[in-house]
């Protein structure tokens, strides 16, 4: 269905296209860094009807375009959003004019080519959540891969090359198994049904036979996994981080991590849920192991980036871990934590960003006593380590307490074990906070600092705004994806007990 | 026999292309500028572009064959597609040309004329039906080669280049005529439509002759379109070859051995492919594993390029394979594909060289990203697109093929097919790492000729062109594929 009647997820696809070609032609630096503020701005007052006409009663897909593109092949461009993925669209529209905004100054190189790459990720994350179309979905999903190379690649730090291309060859090696797999799902739905389609929900209709489910689950799996990343295949996602550029790393941490894990509740779950729940105590375990070994990983960086990307190892354990709880708690608080986890580690990604273009070293031991030089700084980092580690009254607590609920009700050794990941969370980022911020000014290049600027300031406060309203107006985002949650839910609980018991 | 049943307007592109080839060796005796001769070739390549159009659109449905010369060869939709692929190489390696020619000092009239030859040669082996002309094809297209490859005379890689490929070719034509004179033998006739009607007679009995036959054939053309192991030619005569020369012979000729061992499979033996099948996925294993795993390990553009281009055999054979209607106009996209981006890859060595200066290695490659934009940009356009990655034409000549051989039943082959193109992107991609993320060792901007640059430009356009607007082509690959499986 689709309530406008007009193609408004395309609109917010290739807006940003449209403004990387005419970005080609613009010369003067300062005209470019405008441009492409206004353009992603405009893209995010755009995706914003997505969430008010939204209808919440309906776990149908909404603001439904389809057009054939390879009709011979059954390849169509079919776009539509349900309440899983209106959220992502959102978060993907929100944090890219705050990355475009926070590379003011940061960058000074090339800042036509970093605004055209910018713009160009947009399309392709939007593509990969609005997708509904196996081949359209694959290509947005590796498309990400080329703008993000370059991003890392040329405006990274010192390793940046190596990481570049550890961060390409992952992810492509990753999908690599899971274009097969689509293959080999088409062709099984077609003899099946007579109708060769890559169509996603016709596809749902098609009951995978329970042998072939195993290894289509798994080629899938690997390619999200990768992604998430899920540990043990998390080691490209430290030297990213670290690598990229501040903004590179606030898309890296707030969108590209999601697609995998939006993978999982997109594509594993409906289309082989007899093989989901059969993998749910490995993935649970293995959720739990990187929730625990992100943990104290992260606890013995000496570098505040890596600090926060691998405490992202950590945070994206639990989304997995509420994923495979397969149940409405579990499944809606793993969506809602991505957005959170988008939110702050993104804003920790800016902050972190925002005190190397002070200081040019983010190694914790040079800093300590900046609150007293760095107020506006110091509430600000406050504000997100406390909604990071999921304290009350902010986002993280309403995911992290959600996914526990239904990780509780699935399976309570899961739970406990994870809880614990709450502790060594709130543990790591405290001492964190408290070596940076709190104790004796005692470095003299310290003292030089200069607090946020105005710009800095505009670039946070709307993070902050929404880490305010998910913690206080949860429903504000559950309403949403009730039904698409529930309706997923029963029609996989459906397939697997019309299965074999034991699958 | 009167001239009327030759059909010469069916054979109308050989002829323009061969007539065209004539007329460049003439004209060199009254013209001095040289670049004349080029803009004469590609009139001629237009010409018979607009002819195989023509022709195409001459018939009320394009299942059509019009056989000519008493059926040795045939105009279908089939070769007519191929027409396409090997228009576009060779306008597009003329193209490149140009200058390349005066700043090597080898601006002679005699390349454009073997050029458009060897080119009637490829054309004329995608219309083959009948073995004795594969083999004419075959041969006119190889000897142009041969002389082309050798054109450099003043640089010896150059002769090393030609004389290899020529004993070796030598060698592969050797085997090709054993094959085709034991296939004479086995059933009496080298006429295709002949062999299809002896195989029916003879029902499911197959003689030792021809299958021995259709082996020995097999090995001619693995030499000729470079599957490992029958490889070891290929890295040095790419290398040694004139850079424009290597362009074209790497598309081209590989196309034209795929165009006619597809229709001597597909249509000719296709119950006697069921024998070879394994062997023939064996080889596409290795070729497509050597050739990545050994460009991985290059650092002169050229021969890395030379690697990668064996590599991709190793995938286009996968569609061959397959043996199905998907698998074949999965082959002829990808055919195109490759003959857009490859091209165009090779346009950009040759843009990047200067006199005297060929700058093949990686390091002379670092900072071009801030030296020459542009032509960065459409270099990483033809690393991307050869990597398979999408939204480009590599991109979807890959997923062709590989849905092909899934639906086939060849699952482990499409597996290693993506798990090579994984291997391939880390050398496609260290050409963009040099490009755009190492600081440049010379500050130069040689200055890109109006061809190249048109040239390259074109090669963007189709590779980009055909990964966002994939269907057209793809249906006229599928539509022209209808002669092989529905006669």
């Amino acid at each position: 269905m689709n309530q406008l009647g007009f193609p408004l997820l395309s609109l917010i696809i290739f807006l940003p296209l449209c403004g990387a070609v005419v970005t080609l032609f613009l010369r003067k630096e300062a005209v470019i860094k405008w441009w492409a503020l206004i353009v992603t701005v405009a893209n995010f007052f755009l995706s914003l009807p997505l969430y008010f006409y939204f209808q919440s009663g309906t776990a149908e897909m909404q603001f439904v375009e389809r057009i054939p593109w390879m009709l011979s092949l059954g390849v169509s461009y079919h776009l539509g959003i349900d309440g899983i993925s209106l959220f992502l669209v959102l978060l993907t529209t929100f944090l890219i004019p705050v990355a475009v905004l926070s590379s003011w100054t940061y960058i000074t190189e090339k800042v036509k080519e970093y605004m055209i790459l910018m713009l160009l990720m947009e399309t392709s994350m939007v593509g990969v959540f609005a997708a509904l179309d196996l081949i359209l979905f694959y290509v947005f999903w590796e498309a990400t891969l080329i703008p993000m190379y370059f991003l890392i690649g040329i405006w990274g730090g010192e390793r940046r090359i190596y990481a570049a291309v550890k961060f390409f060859l992952y992810t492509l090696a990753g999908s690599a198994l899971m274009l097969v797999a689509i293959f080999v799902l088409y062709f099984m739905n077609a003899q099946a049904t007579g109708r060769p389609t890559f169509d996603l929900l016709e596809l749902q209709k098609f009951s995978v036979p329970l042998a072939a489910q195993t290894w289509l689950f798994l080629a899938f799996a690997l390619g999200f996994a990768i992604k998430v990343p899920l540990f043990p295949f998390h080691t490209w996602l430290p030297d990213a981080h670290v690598e990229a550029p501040t903004a590179g790393s606030v898309i890296l941490a707030g969108v590209l991590l999601k697609m995998g894990a939006y993978g999982f509740i997109r594509f594993c779950l409906p289309l082989f849920p007899a093989a989901f729940a059969y993998f749910v105590p490995l993935m649970s375990i293995l959720a739990i192991i990187g929730i625990i070994y992100g943990s104290l990983v992260a606890f013995s960086q000496s570098d505040v980036k890596s600090l926060v990307a691998y405490s992202s190892v950590a945070h994206l354990g639990f989304v997995v871990l509420g994923i495979f709880a397969l149940n409405a708690q579990g499944l809606s608080g793993g969506i809602l934590q991505m957005v959170n986890h988008g939110l702050s580690t993104g804003a920790l990604f800016l902050l972190v960003g925002m005190l190397y273009e002070r200081r040019h070293t983010r190694l914790i031991d040079e800093f300590g006593g900046l609150w007293k030089q760095l107020p506006l700084f110091g509430i600000f980092l406050l504000i997100v380590t406390l909604s990071s580690i999921g304290l009350p009254g902010l986002n993280g607590f309403i995911g992290e307490f959600t996914i526990l609920v239904g990780t509780f009700q699935a399976n309570w050794i899961y739970a406990a074990l994870a809880a614990t990941g709450i502790v060594l969370g709130a543990w790591y980022m405290l001492t964190m906070l408290r070596r940076v911020m709190h104790g004796p000014l005692d470095k003299p290049a310290n003292r030089q600092l200069q607090d946020l600027s105005a710009r800095e300031i505009v670039v946070l406060v709307p993070v902050v705004i929404f880490i305010f309203l998910i913690g206080l107006f949860p429903n504000l985002f559950f309403g949403k994806m009730e039904s698409s949650v529930d309706t997923l839910l029963s029609q996989t609980r459906a397939t697997i007990s019309m299965g074999e018991p034991n699958p | 026999m009167n001239i009327s049943s030759l059909n010469l307007t069916a054979i109308a592109p050989q002829i323009i292309i061969i007539i065209t080839a004539l007329v460049v060796l003439l004209a060199e005796l009254f013209t001095g500028r040289k670049s004349l001769l080029a803009y004469l070739s590609l009139l001629g390549i237009i010409v018979a572009a607009i002819a195989s159009w023509y022709i195409w659109n001459g018939t009320e449905q394009r299942l059509f064959a019009v056989p000519m010369f008493q059926t040795m060869a045939v105009a279908d939709g089939y070769s007519l597609f191929l027409n396409l692929v090997f228009l576009v190489t060779a306008a597009l390696s003329v193209l490149a040309s140009i200058n390349y020619l005066v700043r090597e000092r080898i601006n002679h009239g005699e390349y454009y004329a073997l050029l458009l030859l060897a080119t009637g040669g490829m054309m004329l082996m995608g219309s083959a039906t009948d073995l004795m002309t594969v083999f004419l094809a075959l041969e006119i297209l190889s000897i142009s080669l041969y002389v082309l490859a050798g054109f450099n005379r003043a640089d010896l890689k150059s002769g090393e280049s030609a004389l290899k490929y020529f004993l070796l070719g030598a060698f592969a034509s050797g085997f090709l005529l054993y094959g085709i004179a034991l296939i004479y033998g086995a059933t009496g006739t080298t006429n295709l439509a002949a062999i299809v009607d002896f195989l029916k007679g003879t029902g499911p009995m197959r003689g030792t002759y021809l299958f021995i036959g259709l082996g020995l054939l097999l090995v001619g053309f693995s030499f000729k379109i470079a599957l490992v192991p029958f490889h070891m030619w290929t890295p040095d005569v790419y290398e040694g070859a004139p850079t424009s020369v290597t362009a074209f012979m790497s598309v081209g000729a590989k196309a034209a051995g795929f165009a006619a061992l597809g229709r001597l499979l597909l249509y000719a033996f296709p119950t006697l492919l069921g024998d070879w099948v394994w062997a023939l996925a064996v080889l596409s294993v290795l070729t497509m594993t050597l050739g990545n795993l050994t460009a991985l390990a290059q650092t002169n553009v050229k021969r890395m390029l030379a690697y990668s281009s064996i590599a991709h055999a190793g995938y286009i054979l996968i569609g061959l394979i397959a043996a199905n209607e998907a698998g074949m106009a999965g082959v002829l996209f990808y055919l195109l594909a490759y003959a857009f981006m490859n091209v165009g890859a090779f346009a950009v060595v040759i843009a990047v060289g200067r006199e005297g200066e060929p700058n093949l290695e990686l390091s002379d490659y670092a900072g071009l990203g801030s030296r020459q934009p542009l032509l960065a940009a459409a270099m990483a356009v033809f690393m991307f697109s050869l990597a398979g990655v999408p939204p480009l034409a590599g991109f979807f000549g890959k997923l062709y093929i590989f849905s092909a051989a899934v639906q086939a039943g060849f699952v482990a082959l499409a597996i290693i097919g993506v798990l090579n193109s994984v291997v391939s992107a880390f050398f496609y991609l260290r050409v963009i790492v040099y490009m755009y993320m190492q600081k440049p060792i010379v500050e130069a901007r040689p200055v890109l000729a109006p061809p190249l640059a048109l040239a390259i430009a074109l090669a963007v356009l189709g590779t980009i062109g055909l990964g966002l607007l994939p269907t057209p082509f793809l249906t006229l690959a599928q539509q022209s594929i209808a002669m092989l499986f529905g006669a």
